[in-house]
């Protein structure tokens, strides 16, 4: 990735890709313990489990694989002496459309992964955890399985971890090329060696009911390279690089039609969306406008060049006061994005100038989401291919009048009823692609 | 990886892989199945990819062979064979190629991209998924859409056995292929 070996853009903060992009560093163990690697693990051994939880839920740790879950509430859902074996699982999935992150993490640094593994495993009182790692993903497996090995050996990983008494095992899992995977109950069934349906809620969480119905933690790759850096810099510290409620930074990634695309690591809320797109990756490509953003991985709901939102923030006296703010001047951080109608998510942004067809754009998505449902739940696996066949003959120029008012009804009809929330991860596009572009659907007209 | 197509064609019997299971593949079948010791059911995943690294594709003795040694019933092995897109019940080609079609690769131009692989090696791009991954004639390459590979920002990107190929050109293309050449 050509942007990673430039210097850091003004507005980047380097905190979980510190090391991977630093010249001549390698993801062996020594390099890691030069550049302070397992520090903060010895630190989080004499430390109370609690405390760390409580160091996780200050920092406002948001999860980074998509819903953004505060960390460390969820990691106060676990009870650490209920008796109960407890599990820890990182997700290493990385499979929505637009999110380029944690395969340069598990390439780079893997023992930055590992060591806020342990830490996690120790906080949680977890003795077992696995890494799910995409099977596209064949050289993370070796890289990862070598790096386990010497974490092994050298004592951070096995029984009795550095004289602690406290014991953690670790091991990669590879997945077989299923998106579902990615959802956190569909990986728990698929290392339990099942069809990796999703389950059914509640419990919502699997910190209740998880792998071999054992309370479970499941956290992506980058929350957990976090721990790390929260536990090095101090919840306090890591909480003020971010907004109230998303502290911290986060790699943006960016593709599409701009001049520089890449995974940039910007505090959370450090940039608006103009100037990630402008400033931090060059700008559109040259005589181009700016036509569509997909902030969030291809689930989330796009957004359309010119369009501006109605904004409540805090003024300077603490009243609330709305303001109307453009797309370009939206804040990258949950809150804003929520606001706008839309997320965050998995930090996948992908952006469209006006070369783009808004109708084969949708129809390329449509297409990944027919391709992925597991097929468990019927508004799912025969609405995704349904969507998926009427946009697909609107491309042909073989539309009739009803297919966009048939397409937003089916839509309708699946968000909001499926076992897992991929049902509304597909209907999203299709809803507001429909939504903000109304003009790009209409058959007929030409 | 290494794959080991098996050839269906001639009248020569076709040897179940269960009957020729070298002795490093059941070491590691051994290794893998220590990674669970809650449950071996949770193996089958990691036996099926090493089962397939070594013969290239999951033939029934295979399913046989894994259930049984992980104490399932064949169709618990079958019901992954047949859900997962990664497993296939039939030989690929020596070397498999893999565009990504998803969006930020598809505006990078990964439909050109794969029609140019497969004219290149002799595949009808026409050519559906529905038995086995399109293969060239000479066996040498298969290629196949794939959804995306996580590495957006270097469009369009494939993935050939295990190598991932970033901004690649149809330009790129020859010399790509002069690569693999076994
Ligand atoms: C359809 C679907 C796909 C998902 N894919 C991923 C993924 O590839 N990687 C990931 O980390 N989380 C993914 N998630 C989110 C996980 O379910 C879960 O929320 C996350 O792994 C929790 O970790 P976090 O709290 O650290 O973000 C997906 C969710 C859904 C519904
Ligand atoms: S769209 Fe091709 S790698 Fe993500």
């Amino acid at each position: 990735m050509k942007s990673l070996l430039l210097p850091p853009h003004p507005k980047e903060r380097r905190v979980v890709f510190q090391n991977a992009w630093t010249q001549g560093y390698t993801p062996d163990i020594e390099c890691y313990e030069k550049h302070g690697g397992y520090a903060e693990l010895k630190k989080a051994l004499g430390m109370k489990p609690t405390e760390i939880v409580d160091e996780v839920k200050k920092a406002n740790l948001r999860g980074r694989g998509g819903a953004g879950f505060p960390c460390g509430v969820k990691w106060g859902f676990i009870r650490r002496d209920d008796g109960k074996p407890h599990y820890l699982v990182c997700n290493g999935d990385e499979s929505e459309p637009g999110t380029f992150k944690d395969r340069y993490i598990l390439h780079n640094d893997p023992h930055q992964l590992i060591e806020g593994m342990a830490i996690a495993a120790y906080a949680l009182n977890a003795n077992l955890a696995y890494i799910y790692i995409r099977c596209e993903f064949p050289k993370a497996a070796k890289i990862v399985t070598k790096a386990l090995q010497e974490a092994r050996a050298k004592g951070y990983l096995g029984k009795n971890i550095l004289g602690s008494g406290f014991d953690i095992d670790i091991h990669v899992h590879q997945g077989a090329a299923a998106y579902i995977c990615g959802e956190e109950t569909s990986m728990i069934e698929s290392l339990e060696g099942k069809r990796p349906y999703p389950r059914i809620k509640p419990p919502y969480f699997p910190a209740v009911l998880g792998l071999y119905m054992a309370p479970t933690i499941v956290n992506n790759v980058e929350t957990l390279c976090h721990i790390k850096q929260i536990l090095k810099i101090g919840s306090e510290e890591y909480s003020k690089m971010g907004t109230p409620g998303d502290g911290g930074t986060r790699v943006m990634c960016v593709s599409g039609d701009v001049v520089r695309p890449g995974p940039y690591e910007i505090p959370a809320g450090g940039v608006t969306l103009g100037e990630l797109i402008f400033d931090v990756c060059g700008g559109l490509k040259p005589g181009r406008t700016l036509k569509a953003v997909i902030p969030g991985g291809s689930s989330s709901k796009i957004l359309r060049a010119g369009e501006s939102f109605k904004i409540k923030s805090k003024g300077a006296d603490g009243e609330m006061i709305e303001k109307e703010i453009p797309l370009l001047d939206l804040v990258m951080d949950a809150a804003s994005l929520a606001a706008a109608g839309t997320m965050v998510g998995s930090g996948g942004v992908i952006i469209m100038d006006d070369s783009r067809n808004m109708l084969w754009a949708l129809n390329n998505l449509n297409q990944f989401y027919a391709h992925e449902s597991c097929g468990q739940c019927t508004p799912c696996r025969e609405g995704v291919l349904w969507i998926d066949k009427m946009t697909t003959r609107m491309v042909k120029g073989e539309g009739i009048a009803q297919d966009p008012a048939t397409l937003q009804n089916v839509a309708d009809n699946i968000a909001g009823r499926t076992v897992c929330a991929f049902g509304e991860a597909a209907s999203w596009p299709v809803q507001s692609f429909l939504a903000k572009f109304p003009e790009e659907f209409a058959v007929g007209e030409k | 990886m290494e794959h080991h197509p098996v050839s269906s064609s001639g009248n020569s019997p076709v040897i179940a892989q269960a009957e020729t299971i070298p002795a490093d593949l059941l070491a590691k079948i051994d290794e893998a199945v220590t990674h669970y010791p809650v449950s071996k059911r949770s193996a089958s995943l990691p036996l099926l990819h090493l089962w397939q690294n070594h013969f290239g594709f999951i033939d029934d003795s295979a399913v046989k062979w894994i259930a049984a040694r992980l104490d399932l019933e064949p169709i618990n092995i079958l019901e992954l064979v047949t859900f997962y897109p990664w497993f296939r019940q039939q030989a690929p080609g020596k070397t498999i190629i893999r565009v990504c079609r998803t969006l930020s690769c598809a505006m990078a131009g990964s439909y050109e991209l794969r029609e140019k692989f497969c004219h290149s090696v002799g595949i009808d791009p026409a050519s559906d998924h529905h038995h086995g991954l399109p293969t060239s004639p000479d066996g040498n390459y298969s290629v196949e859409f794939v959804e995306c590979l996580a590495s957006c920002g270097s469009a369009p990107v494939c993935l050939i056995n295990d190598d991932l190929h970033e901004d690649v050109t149809e330009a790129d293309v020859p010399k790509i292929l002069t690569q693999y050449l076994s």
